[in-house]
């Protein structure tokens, strides 16, 4: 079942990936619904992450589409200061088997935001004007503070003051301007959140900000008529419309609907509303129950050898404990990360899978480790003093001694790896995970608690489970 | 008659300590012989070298008159029986499956098995409605029961004690060592017990081995120990347990 899972999601369809803010996520479901109606089978992976990882998997092959803005092209993925003419921005992304499409007709750049009481009360109405206030606290998103055309030049570039600069989730970051736990935050300039919150936008007096027209990357490998379908919407959408569309995407958490608003034929009835709340729930549970139940295999498989390896010592045991446990330090988030880049996962199930193989892994050889380490010298030699070989002497008798050790492993894995299991929607792997991210995003506790609240219960669930098994493999003798 | 065991220069050290000087020793075949001495004599360490538990640092171990080697260690031990104080049962295997692990694990037939389960039941005096019990099941002179039925099972050549009775409360222990001598008679049985309790080995004995700090320091009857001792730790050890020897 999972195997099918995985070749059903790559084979086909055009996949059409998104980054994880509102706009890209509607964008992305404009792109889909468009080539749908061109005949052309199109499925969507929402908020899958940043450029990096955007770009990453549009030139792995993951995805064939993504939202863009010409800014970024040159500045992240180009890695140049000058604002290249189009064409030559196709040219250099031609080398790496991209496409682009012309503008869209809307220029989503950057900006810095503000409370409008505040900047009044301040008397601030540029970015230049900051310099005066070196103590206004300022909250950026983390890819903001990272990018080439982000915090560091502009910062250099205006000469501006303030030390009190944090890392913050955009959707978050919004909340925290409002409740004034900071003065300033980067946006995009088409964001409806600006108008909602009453925020203004500081004027980019010094020109700094590249211009930020929205396109769509595609592969040139992708069939002529779905790359026709997709210049098609070039130039068919202004700001005014974007920041529209936007808001209704936000207002309603519906981006299906949002982007139906495009489509002027009178499309936006509510028979484009999408999956049912049971069919969605469905859909994540079974995806978060494929990546934490095929990772806790693997990590049983790989684990409980490598268990029994460890429990003889020596310097190979002690390699084999020290690796499980390092990589239990890494954060999760940058375990993910790092696996992106690599060739044979980039954005899909199999680093998601990996990912969480890696974290099981640590309990399960531990357990197993010390679950055999701990059966009685006594034992141990009865079993040598019978005349049973090595491998008997393992699975008659050290294994079942040590089952209630390694199956409790099995069981913190298995509980730990429910829980992980929610990072994976990071890499657009889904599961539980995707309500909570999309929910972060659009700072709604409504739409979080509907991942968190059915990845606890999951949790509980597993663990019943296998207190359950626990009666059926642990051998009576050692239950009594 | 040719000896069953025959040990040449066997010495053995643990941690920088001579566990064993280099040692001879011939066991008989049909005869129990008792290893005895104080705590840390070496005794336990010379069964566990001739069970290949561990290596001997120098010297060899002949077993019906092949060398004792790693390649074919696991064969010999097939036709040796092991008991050890704590019994060695498996706790997760009930005391049937502890006494044919072997057989079944050799592929023996199941009537074979069956009727060889009957006789060391009647053997051992083990009620066989018992053994479906796990041993956490079984008090622990049942436990020994079915440890020394387990070492018999294949019909061993040599069944080697290491202070098979030592945990038992008297009672239990005196049961078992009267029924443990009418089996090794009955079986004409070569036996190497353990022990560090003189009387136990006055009981058992056709020859007494007394040890001391990793060395023999005499072997003969209790009579030889007690008329002719090899050196004054010989009269010091007997005499220290004098008033169970003259009961």
């Amino acid at each position: 079942m999972f195997l099918t899972a995985i070749a059903s999601a790559s084979a086909n369809p055009i996949i059409i990936g998104s980054k994880k803010f509102t706009e890209s996520y509607v964008l992305g479901e404009i792109a889909e619904r468009t080539l749908n109606d061109a005949g052309i089978p199109a499925a969507h992976r929402q908020g899958m992450g940043g450029t990096i990882i955007l770009w990453q998997a549009l030139r792995g092959g993951q995805i064939d589409v993504y939202p863009e803005y010409i800014g970024t092209v040159t500045q992240e993925i180009l890695k140049t200061n000058r604002q290249l003419p189009l064409n030559e921005v196709g040219d250099a992304l031609a080398k790496f088997g991209v496409g682009i499409t012309k503008p869209l007709g809307f220029n989503n750049t950057y900006a810095l935001v503000m409370r409008r009481s505040e900047a009044k009360r301040l008397g601030l109405r540029t970015i230049s004007d900051l310099r005066k206030h070196p103590a206004l606290k300022i909250g950026l998103t983390h890819e903001f503070l990272d990018r080439q055309d982000g915090w560091r030049p502009l910062r250099e570039r205006y000469g501006l003051p303030q030390q009190n600069v944090i890392g913050i989730d955009h959707a978050l970051g919004y909340a925290a301007l409002v409740n004034g736990s900071i003065d300033v935050k980067d946006a995009y300039s088409t964001d409806a959140k600006i108008a909602q919150n009453d925020l203004i936008t500081l004027e980019d007096d010094l020109g700094f900000f590249p211009k930020y027209e929205a396109v769509f990357l595609f592969r040139l490998s992708m069939p002529p008529d779905a790359i026709a379908a997709l210049r098609r919407l070039e130039a068919t959408l202004d700001e005014k419309q974007m920041i529209r569309l936007n808001a209704e995407a936000e207002r309603t958490k519906n981006y299906t609907r949002a982007a139906s608003l495009y489509f002027e034929d009178g499309a936006g009835s509510t028979n484009t509303m999408g999956e049912s709340f049971p069919q969605k729930l469905a859909r994540w549970t079974l995806r978060h129950l494929q990546l934490a139940g095929f990772s806790l295999l693997l990590s049983v498989l790989v684990g409980i050898p490598l268990g029994i390896l460890a429990s003889r010592g020596g310097p190979i045991g002690q390699g084999i404990l020290g690796f499980a446990s390092i990589v239990q330090t890494i954060p999760s988030l940058a375990l993910l990360a790092l696996l992106v880049p690599l060739p044979f996962f980039g954005i899909s199930l199999r680093t998601a899978i990996a990912a969480l193989f890696l974290y099981g892994l640590l309990p399960i050889v531990r357990n197993t480790a010390s679950g055999l380490q701990d059966i009685p010298r006594s034992l141990r030699e009865s079993a040598m003093a019978l005349g049973l070989s090595p491998m008997t002497r393992l699975w008659q008798i050290y294994l079942p001694m040590a089952s209630r050790s390694i199956l409790s492993g099995i069981k913190t894995s298995a509980v730990i790896n429910i829980g992980t299991a929610t990072l994976a929607a990071l890499i657009g792997a889904g599961g539980l995970g995707e309500p909570i991210l999309s929910g972060l995003n659009l700072n709604d506790h409504v739409t979080i608690l509907e991942g968190a609240i059915p990845a606890a219960l999951l949790a509980l669930l597993v663990q019943w489970l296998f207190d359950l098994l626990d009666r059926v493999l642990i051998p009576k003798g050692l239950r009594i | 008659m040719s000896a069953l065991v025959k040990i040449a220069d066997v010495s053995k050290r643990y941690a920088g300590a001579q566990a064993l000087h280099p040692t001879n020793l011939s066991i008989e075949r049909g005869k129990t012989t008792l290893l005895i001495g104080p705590s840390g004599c070496g005794k336990s360490t010379l069964l566990r070298l001739i069970i290949g538990l561990i290596a001997p640092d120098s010297g060899t171990i002949a077993f019906n008159n092949s060398t004792i080697t790693p390649a074919n260690i696991d064969s010999l031990r097939r036709r040796i029986g092991y008991v050890i104080q704590e019994g060695g049962l498996f706790p997760h295997l009930t005391a049937r499956a502890n006494v044919l692990l072997m057989a079944r694990y050799l592929g023996k037939s199941q009537e074979e098995i069956q009727s060889r389960l009957v006789e060391l039941c009647e053997l051992t005096r083990f009620s066989d409605t018992l053994l479906s019990r796990y041993p956490v099941e079984l008090s622990g002179g049942q436990r020994q029961r079915v440890s020394l039925m387990r070492a018999l099972m294949l019909s061993p050549e040599l069944l080697l004690l290491d202070e098979p009775l030592g945990a038992l409360d008297p009672l239990v222990r005196a049961s078992l060592q009267k029924d443990l001598k009418e089996i090794f008679a009955r079986l004409q049985q070569t036996v190497l017990f353990v022990t560090h309790d003189l009387a136990e080995a006055i009981y058992f004995g056709d020859e007494i081995v007394l040890m001391n700090e990793g060395r023999i320091v005499q072997k003969g009857s209790i009579a030889d120990l007690r008329e002719k001792p090899a050196g004054p730790f010989v009269s010091e050890f007997i005499n220290a347990q004098r008033g169970i020897v003259l009961t």
